[in-house]
């Protein structure tokens, strides 16, 4: 029984780079989700082309090739990733690419009206969309940015293929030691379901107190 | 005689094939309270948001304070205006909606706030002074921190007017600021303009279907309909005793409709 606890410690290792894969992804899917959400809404033409380019061929083309692509072809225009930078640039602009979408119709769901009292007061364009528009916005990608999310973590797996020591590999390293399948893969299927499970309440929680004040209730 | 503030020259405006205004021209002198009334479509609502710069005119001209609205005078030519033009010449002008459209993330003082900070970079202690000075006419003080949603209907028209008045702007644009409200909250919204006509120089456009206020509160009376003005002149002449037969139908309409005259 006392080999268990060594391998419990791979698994728990390779929760830690899942972790922090699915951060980094996020953050960096964040920033292409807003890049390319206000990219499509933008005055102009050349802007909105670029941001569509990016969120159809992201969306269009699997994970796992993306990945490849970041980790194996990259190197031949003399770009070397390790596994963990590949990872992170797959998945965060693969989620950002369905993020941006979310972006996109948050802002495109807050009224006419809003928009036209930024006008009757002067704001300029940017203005209104920091100071009115994007905070009402917000409240509206959030539940749909915490499946993304999910879905990030979701994708990590498939940086074991590019060998990085994430949750997944560790399993496989785990069965391929052990020989025993159903310990190591249930483990990190309820590791995964807790990771999710947390995440969801930190966006759930978020959304309470954005949401404060907005329907008469709670100051 | 001084120069009108408002001068509109032959604009016309059409929503694909309904062309909403047909050749009109009107002119408003500083200082006047003008009533725009007629039926619905008829083009009224149209002017103040021309005017307010939400919509654009397809043809015409539109001098505020004597400057082009949306036209720039460059080395003697008439160009299209651009961005910074229309910011420019937006400062002269304020509006109320009939639906309020107050910021519904912000609090009261917030909604007030707001613009003077960012578009004439006030200071935040400064705007909010004067916010609460304003807030305070409209008797709205007392809810500075409270959220819209926690204000009624009447409560919140009362905010939207203070956050308009704290640009300081010299025309006031009114479009049916009452029509979304219950009965008995007309009166604390059209108290608050009476006091704007009375303690302020401001011009102000009226768009409205209170015709009892609109002969009390206006110098002049415009009736609109289908587009143009089909008649214009004093309170009493308009509504005791109107020439045209469109406006004596649609007067007729409005008192069978339960409106006080």
């Amino acid at each position: 029984m006392t080999q268990w606890s060594g391998y419990f410690g791979l698994i728990m290792q390779g929760a830690l780079v899942t972790i922090e894969l699915t951060l980094m992804g996020s953050v960096l899917a964040l920033i292409m989700a807003f890049l390319a959400g206000l990219g499509r809404l933008s005055r102009f033409f050349a802007i909105r082309a670029l941001a569509t380019a990016y969120i159809e061929f992201f969306r269009g083309t699997s994970i796992f090739v993306q990945l490849f692509w970041a980790y194996f072809v990259l190197p031949f225009i003399g770009i070397s990733l390790t596994p963990l930078q590949a990872g992170v640039l797959a998945l965060g602009l693969n989620v950002g690419a369905y993020a941006a979408e979310v972006v996109r119709g948050a802002i495109q769901s807050i009224g006419r009206e809003q928009y036209e009292a930024c006008t009757a007061l002067n704001l300029g364009r940017w203005q209104g969309m920091r100071h009115v528009i994007l905070p009402q916005a917000l409240l509206v990608m959030l539940p749909t940015f915490g499946n993304n999310a999910i879905e990030l973590l979701k994708a990590t797996a498939v940086v074991s293929l590019i060998s990085l020591a994430d949750l997944t590999f560790q399993a496989q390293v785990v069965r391929s030691q052990t020989g025993n399948t159903l310990v190591p893969f249930t483990t990190i299927l309820i590791i995964y379901f807790v990771l999710a499970l947390i995440i969801s309440w930190g966006v759930r929680s978020l959304e309470r107190r954005m949401a404060r004040g907005l329907d008469g209730v709670r100051v | 005689m001084s120069a009108p503030i408002i001068k509109i020259d032959g604009i016309s405006k059409s929503f694909g094939t309904f062309k909403v205004l047909d050749g009109l021209s009107m002119q408003v002198m500083p200082r006047e309270k003008l009533a725009l009334i007629g039926p619905s479509g008829s083009g009224k609502t149209t002017i103040l948001r021309i005017l307010m710069t939400l919509e654009r005119i397809d043809s015409g001209h539109i001098q505020i304070d004597g400057e082009q609205l949306y036209h720039m005078e460059r080395n003697g030519q008439l160009l299209p205006a651009d961005e910074r033009h229309l910011a420019r010449m937006r400062q002269k002008i304020g509006m109320v909606f009939q639906l309020f459209n107050l910021f519904p993330h912000k609090s009261v003082i917030d909604n007030v706030t707001l613009a003077p900070i960012l578009t004439k970079g006030i200071p935040r202690a400064a705007a909010e002074k004067r916010a609460m000075e304003l807030l305070d006419m409209v008797g709205m003080a007392d809810k500075a921190k409270a959220m819209p949603a926690q204000l009624s209907g009447g409560q919140k028209q009362r905010v939207a007017i203070a956050r308009a008045l704290a640009l300081q702007p010299r025309i006031m644009l009114f479009d049916e600021v009452t029509s979304a409200l219950d009965p008995e909250l007309v009166e604390e919204v059209l108290n608050v303009l009476w006091r704007l006509c009375s303690e302020t120089d401001m011009t102000m456009l009226l768009v409205t279907h209170e015709m009892g206020f609109a002969h009390d509160f206006a110098d002049r009376v415009l009736f609109f309909d289908r587009g143009k003005i089909v008649e214009e002149g004093k309170p009493d002449e308009i509504f005791r005793n109107p020439k045209q037969e469109r406006t004596q139908g649609f007067l007729k309409k409005i008192i069978a409709a339960g409106h006080r005259v």
